[in-house]
């Protein structure tokens, strides 16, 4: 598999690009800053990615490059069979609401951002006869929650456009798996206190894994979120205005 | 950035205290604000943990991408938090294995040269720190630099073994070894006592390149010290079998064990029955690496087994000079104080360190755990002495009960120099852990 990948050189896209270099997929690195991402190509090409890792400079909050970055990676791969996308920021509630600035920010790059990425995405994969995009979005989107308004929001709306993409491409040969991690222990999380039923990146990217080789659309990790989130989602408002999740 | 809350850290022997635990993949950024590194927690004592008016700690285990890899010398660099266990498990099977492997695989790279771990092959190929080529570390004023044995050679040999006192390791460069298979062939010798096992041991260790004892430590008297002598070298492929050792089921303990299972009749049941396994007086087979280098990472969390307020493990080196016999006093201190250890490794040091306070030197060494009871002070008091009438030296990456004058009787000159070489590179003491605050007075 040719897999362009954006976010790949921190916690759950490490863990997922490591499974992929190590079944021997070729990779390339698509990120912010090229001196980090050449340290991950070197990890992954040592774990036995195909050929060299190439890295192309891209930076989720300069759309105007995502259409270059994509086709470098295209050519670098010669071909395009999947694009995976981790990247994003992230704050906590009470982080967004002290500075709007931030949260503006945010809510720009998860969704806006993210957005435009996914169509300049979508269109070389299509130019491809088709492929998979994978979009990590969060469990946090599924409901307005308390302690993740504002990042809840940016992913609610990522994860309705994410199916939307699927249901109007799946037909062309473009599958869209939508990733929906609970609570994963990573740096990003650092420092939060884990919930119950938190998970290992390891785990969560061997779930991606299997959700993107057999084209699932939305995959919950780790799998118990599935089931937590139903439950969520069909609380009545009542009940989710008294309690604090 | 939020600051990350407070928390207990611990050692692998449970004793803790309370740290902020910063956790990030960037180490080199995160190393900036903290006073000590800390890797995956398996020193038994306090060496990982921070001093009482430091409680920044940089959990380096994100920091673990690996950055080069040279097939034909083997010479490979990866950050500090790299494991060892992922090493074997990506490297193994394509032939390479590290030159120098300590008893647990889940170890990181930075605490391999922090602690200058050795292992079964120690009297012939030294420890860690004499295949390590160069380090990338951040020091005291902020700098972060290179070194090794040509490029600032004295904050290079102060690392190795310096427990984590002389800056935050961030990257480790080393070279690892080509393995024919991934089996050991192991020949296992019952021995009667404890002076026998020290000529068996000398006897062993031109022949074999791994060697290592287990001794019963409840045996008194003439069987005082039987055991069985351990020895292997790799499998050549047309001895081993033709697939790779098998995933192993590994078994977690869900709570700590009440202190009362592990007494002196359990402990003298288990190793008789572990004694007259080796009924024949000597056997041989093909086993798997693991089950050779790390039997004990067989089942996760087995220092729970231990109780709430855990074990130390004694480990000391007695110098060839103490001569036959050495091993022997030590061991009647532990029997005369009524100490039950549960484990008792013995092994022969061969090779002087490198590092200016690392542990190993030529003698023998003996390691002994122990669960944390009333008197556990006393004992490693009375241990204590008897080491340092024989000219011997503990191991810092086991201690955690050690007392500060014993330390300085027992290390003197080397003490002088890594103080003077800290004073080089932190004349302000920024790098500190609960174990320099105990033991070098910090």
């Amino acid at each position: 598999m040719r897999v362009a990948f954006l976010g790949a050189t921190k916690g759950m896209g490490r863990a997922l690009a490591r499974l992929m270099a190590e079944r021997g997929d070729s990779i390339c690195l698509l990120g912010r800053r090229l001196d980090d991402l050449e340290r991950s190509a070197t990890d992954l090409e040592v774990r036995g990615a195909a050929g060299t890792v190439p890295c192309v400079s891209c930076d989720l909050e300069q759309p105007e490059g995502f259409v270059r970055a994509i086709d470098e990676a295209r050519d670098a791969l010669g071909g395009l069979d999947a694009v995976v996308v981790t990247a994003g920021l992230f704050a906590t509630q009470e982080e967004l609401e002290s500075d709007p600035q931030l949260a503006e920010r945010l809510a720009r790059v998860d969704f806006a951002s993210t957005l435009v990425f996914c169509e300049a995405a979508k269109k070389a994969l299509l130019e491809e006869g088709g492929g998979t995009l994978c979009v990590f979005s969060s469990v946090a989107g599924e409901r307005g929650r308390k302690p993740v308004i504002i990042y809840g929001a940016a992913k609610a709306g990522l994860t309705r456009y994410l199916e939307g993409l699927d249901h109007k491409h799946r037909a062309d040969g473009l599958r869209v798996v939508t990733v929906k991690p609970g609570f994963v222990k990573t740096s990003m999380t650092a420092g939060l206190e884990p919930p119950p039923f938190a998970g290992e990146p390891d785990d969560v990217a061997r779930r991606v894994l299997r959700a993107i080789d057999r084209g699932s659309p939305v995959v919950y990790a780790p799998a118990p979120w599935r089931f937590i989130m139903a439950v969520i989602r069909a609380l009545p408002r009542a009940v989710m205005r008294r309690v604090q999740f | 950035m939020s600051e990350p809350p407070l928390s207990t850290l611990s050692g692998w022997g449970r004793h803790s205290a309370e740290g902020r635990e910063h956790l990030g993949e960037n180490l080199e950024r995160l190393s900036a604000e903290a006073n000590l590194s800390r890797g995956l927690g398996r020193s038994y004592g306090d060496s990982s943990l921070p001093a009482p008016d430091l409680p920044d700690v940089l959990n380096t285990t994100l920091g673990d991408r690996i950055l080069r890899f040279d097939e034909g010398s083997g010479l490979f660099r990866a950050e500090s938090g790299f494991s060892l266990s992922e090493l074997n498990r990506l490297l193994m099977a394509r032939g390479y294995f590290t030159p120098v492997s300590p008893g647990t695989k889940f170890v990181t790279l930075g605490g391999m040269v922090a602690a200058d771990v050795h292992g079964k092959n120690q009297h012939k190929d030294g420890n860690f720190g004499h295949h390590v080529t160069s380090l990338k570390m951040r020091v005291a004023d902020g700098r972060v630099v290179e070194c090794s044995q040509e490029q600032h050679p004295d904050l290079f040999r102060a690392t190795i073994g310096g427990m984590g006192l002389t800056g935050h390791v961030l990257e480790v460069e080393f070279g690892l070894r080509r393995i024919p298979s991934q089996w050991i062939w192991q020949e296992s010798r019952r021995i009667h006592d404890i002076d026998e096992f020290q000529d068996a041991l000398e006897e062993a260790a031109p022949e074999w390149p791994y060697t290592m004892g287990w001794i019963d430590g409840l045996a008194r008297g003439k069987h005082m010290g039987r055991g069985i002598l351990m020895t292997g070298r790799w499998a050549e492929p047309s001895e081993a079998p033709r697939q790779r050792p098998k995933k192993r089921f590994r078994p977690r303990l869900r709570f700590d064990w009440p202190e009362w299972i592990l007494n002196g009749l359990t402990i003298r049941i288990f190793n008789e029955l572990y004694y007259r396994k080796q009924w024949r007086l000597r056997s041989s087979g093909v086993v798997s690496h693991e089950s050779f280098y790390y039997p004990l990472d067989a089942i996760r969390s087995w220092n729970r087994m231990y109780g709430r307020r855990g074990f130390t493990q004694y480990q000391c080196v007695l110098p060839r000079e103490a001569g036959r016999g050495s091993a022997r006093r030590v061991l009647e201190v532990l029997t005369k104080h009524g100490g039950a250890s549960f484990l008792c490794v013995i092994k022969d040091f061969g090779r002087e360190s490198r590092g200016v306070l690392s542990f190993p030197r030529p003698g023998i060494t003996l390691a002994l755990d122990i669960a944390v009871r009333d008197d556990t002070q006393t004992l490693v008091d009375a241990l204590n002495e008897q080491v340092l009438q024989e000219g011997g030296r503990i191991y810092l990456a086991k201690d955690s009960f050690t007392r500060r004058e014993h330390f300085e009787a027992m290390e003197g000159a080397r003490l002088e120099e890594f103080r003077a070489i800290r004073d080089r590179w932190d004349p302000r003491r920024r790098f500190r852990s609960a174990q320099s605050v105990r033991l070098l007075g910090d």
